[in-house]
């Protein structure tokens, strides 16, 4: 159990309130609620207890939490600065070593990055930054992804490729997704969030499309 | 110069300047007993003694007296000229105003007024009217025009900059004064250096007579001064801290000068000699050209030298200092004590820590680049270990932390800004190695004392004009550089933090 009717939220009043929350092997779950009903909250209480548990976690965060003046392929090789001493990242910072640039241009060429691979981050469009906040995850790897609106740039095909991805590479996964069609066949189960709670917790095949219109009323 | 400048050509640049001077810099160790003098400062540092009550004490309220009063003097003539900054007349003047040093300012008023209070008060309020002129223009043109806009058509110019200008600016001014008046505290410490009676006058006096301790206590003492400076300089008391100024400084006794000093000193001192005795154009060629090869040129190089390797050193200084003080990088113990660090090396002025270094290392251009690099990479890693500070919070939940942290995330971040304050110290810089010379260093500071100390003012007069046009060619030269960097690498930092310690 990952959360158990927990109160998330910053201060006194809290965004979400009696969560209970698990996450078991090969579960890929979709958060789905109007903007403002706790995804994000839900998603930042979910990666300190996946952390807690001593899992891998690599995090797409909707802010993306890149560095604009970096390339493309630094800011990948960042999903791994936590395996190695300041030393090595160092060096890796001034000349990334060839089988860090090698593995990561296999992530890049995934998604489409392999031109902009020691482009500055800055000068990218939206998607393609998206694309390297992913980049970033996916080089990170681990047991579980946790991503905030990680697609909402990219265009309906290329979503559906990068998330058909994410679903082979990690054994469990949690995505805050606002496109409905690509959350149900994504996910094994989808989580809906209304009104401070969770009110909907099923697998796809389960739920109508009445109860999941009924979120975003 | 071309369009566009990266930061690496930059940066490359400013380097290669440092490198190229180096096998000229005077850096050999001509103190006689360096070990010895530094073990004997040590011991005094680490044992203050501070039972030179009487000494201490006037010398540190005499320190605050004259900055008081020479900064609000400044800063009035400051608000009285900044909404005409403008006029090219008057920003040429302004210009003229602060590119001469304090230091410099007072060996000349010391011939006019002698080492009188007003001598002091003076050295301070020139180049600062001129700094204060420039800076409070910029705050008025960066104020939201808006409501100026809104006046009706018909009101007159005073009223509606009383109304519709100054109001908006106002803050920043206030936080800007301030920032200034710290500055006026190193100021008037270092104006002690050439006999008036501040702190460095007693620190000199102390080392004179080997009493260590007696100046590590003076210098303890000077920095909880300044690091106090916001419980003491409140906006309410200004009034009366400027009371006290007039009052304390009016006490203050000096040998008196004869009848018409002033008019002697402007129709005779600085009229160069060969015009002395009428007007005589090829000897006044002769006169210019040998002090412009014997002095001007040799005094030039060596600021110069000196001055871009100190910048070099002042950039690593802070590149790899701004760390220290960040908590995700050094750890909160780390960061207390590099905080501590700074504090202390940016409260002392570079000219008193070059007189620390001359005393144990001799008069070389070691001493003055050490000086100028730990004081100026200490104000820059301050001001950048703060933005640092300021990013962490924002920073992805995943990001790393110590060194990683700080090559990965902040150093990317935070090197246009970097590189932007290392230009902006570029002309301060210049403007201290070339006072260093009092000190003995050899560059244009050397000279002018030493025409200064012969009463060939006329001959001092011609150094201290190559001395300002060289600070302002360099402020030129910094500014068109900040300018093609391009993304405004001066406007993303608020002017507040870029000059002073605290937004």
């Amino acid at each position: 159990m990952l959360l158990d009717r927990q109160s998330l939220g910053y201060g006194a009043a809290p965004v979400l309130t009696g969560v209970s929350f698990a996450l078991a092997p090969g579960e890929r779950v979709a958060l789905l609620g109007r903007s403002g009903a706790g995804k994000t909250t839900l998603l930042g209480a979910l990666y300190d207890a996946l952390l807690a548990q001593g899992n891998r976690v690599a995090l797409v965060p909707q802010e993306q939490g890149l560095v604009p003046q970096l390339s493309v392929l630094r800011n990948a090789l960042m999903g791994r600065l936590d395996d190695h001493g300041a030393l090595y990242n160092l060096t890796n910072l001034v000349r990334p070593r060839a089988a860090d640039r090698a593995g990561v241009g296999e992530v890049l060429s995934i998604l489409g990055l392999s031109p902009q691979t020691d482009r500055a981050v800055e000068g990218l469009s939206g998607g393609q930054k998206q694309r390297v906040a992913l980049a970033r995850a996916l080089w990170r790897g681990g047991d579980v992804l946790l991503g905030d609106e990680p697609v909402s740039a990219l265009d309906e095909t290329q979503g559906a490729e990068i998330l058909s991805h994410i679903a082979a590479r990690f054994n469990r996964v949690v995505l805050a997704l606002h496109d409905v069609d690509q959350a149900l066949g994504f996910a094994t189960r989808v989580v809906g969030l209304k009104d401070g709670r969770v009110v909907l917790d099923a697998t796809p095949a389960d739920i109508s499309r009445a109860r999941i219109e009924a979120l975003y009323a | 110069m071309p369009e566009h400048l990266s930061r690496l050509q930059v940066t490359a640049g400013l380097l290669l300047l440092a490198l190229l001077a180096l096998p000229f810099a005077d850096l050999t160790l001509a103190g006689h007993d360096p070990r010895g003098v530094l073990w004997r400062m040590a011991q005094g540092f680490l044992a203050p003694d501070f039972s030179a009550v009487d000494e201490i004490g006037r010398a540190l309220l005499l320190t605050v007296m004259f900055a008081v009063a020479g900064v609000a003097a400044g800063g009035v003539a400051g608000v009285i000229m900044a909404p005409f900054y403008d006029r090219p007349g008057l920003r040429a003047f302004c210009i003229a105003l602060r590119s001469v040093h304090e230091l410099f300012w007072a060996l000349l008023l010391l011939q006019v007024f002698g080492i009188g209070a007003l001598t002091g008060v003076l050295a301070i309020a020139l180049p600062y009217a001129g700094i204060f002129a420039k800076v409070f223009a910029e705050h008025l043109d960066e104020a939201d025009q808006r409501s100026a806009r809104a006046l009706p058509k018909g009101v007159d110019a005073l009223s509606r900059f009383l109304y519709a200008r100054a109001p908006l600016a106002l803050e920043p001014m206030r936080i800007y004064a301030l920032y200034r008046l710290e500055c006026g505290l190193r100021s008037s410490a270092v104006l002690g250096f050439i006999g008036l009676p501040t702190l460095g006058f007693q620190l000199d006096s102390f080392f004179r007579q080997g009493e260590y301790g007696a100046a590590s206590a003076i210098m303890i003492l000077y920095v909880a001064l300044i690091a106090s400076i916001r419980l003491w300089m409140r906006w309410r008391l200004v009034p009366v801290w400027i009371a006290a100024a007039l009052g304390v400084l009016a006490s203050v006794q000096s040998p008196p000068m004869g009848q018409g000093a002033l008019w002697r000193f402007l129709t005779e001192d600085i009229v160069p000699v060969p015009l002395r005795g009428g007007c005589d154009g090829a000897a006044l060629a002769d006169w210019l050209r040998d002090i412009l090869t014997m002095e001007a040129l040799p005094g030039l190089v060596a600021t110069v030298i000196c001055a871009q390797i100190a910048l070099a050193l002042t950039g690593a200084v802070a590149f790899f200092g701004f760390g220290l003080i960040v908590p995700r990088v050094s750890g909160r113990v780390g960061a207390a004590l590099g905080h501590l660090g700074l504090v202390i090396l940016r409260s002392f002025p570079e000219y008193m820590l070059a007189y620390l270094f001359v005393q144990v290392f001799g008069p070389s251009m070691l001493p003055a680049i050490l000086a100028l690099s730990l004081h100026n990479g200490a104000i820059i890693g301050h001001l950048l270990g703060r933005q640092a500070e300021a990013l962490c919070p924002d920073l992805r939940a995943d990001a790393p932390r110590g060194a990683t942290l700080w090559g990965w995330e902040l150093v990317p971040r935070l090197f246009g800004p970097f590189l932007a304050l290392c230009l902006y110290r570029w002309e301060i810089i210049l403007r201290e190695t070339a006072v260093m010379g009092l000190l003995g260093v050899m560059t244009l500071g050397f000279f002018i004392d030493s025409a200064m100390a012969e009463l060939r003012l006329d001959r001092a007069l011609v150094l201290l004009v190559v001395a300002g046009g060289l600070t302002a060619a360099v402020d030129a030269l910094s500014r068109a550089i900040r300018r093609r960097l391009g993304t405004g690498a001066l406007r993303r930092v608020p002017r507040e933090t870029l000059l002073g310690e605290r937004a």
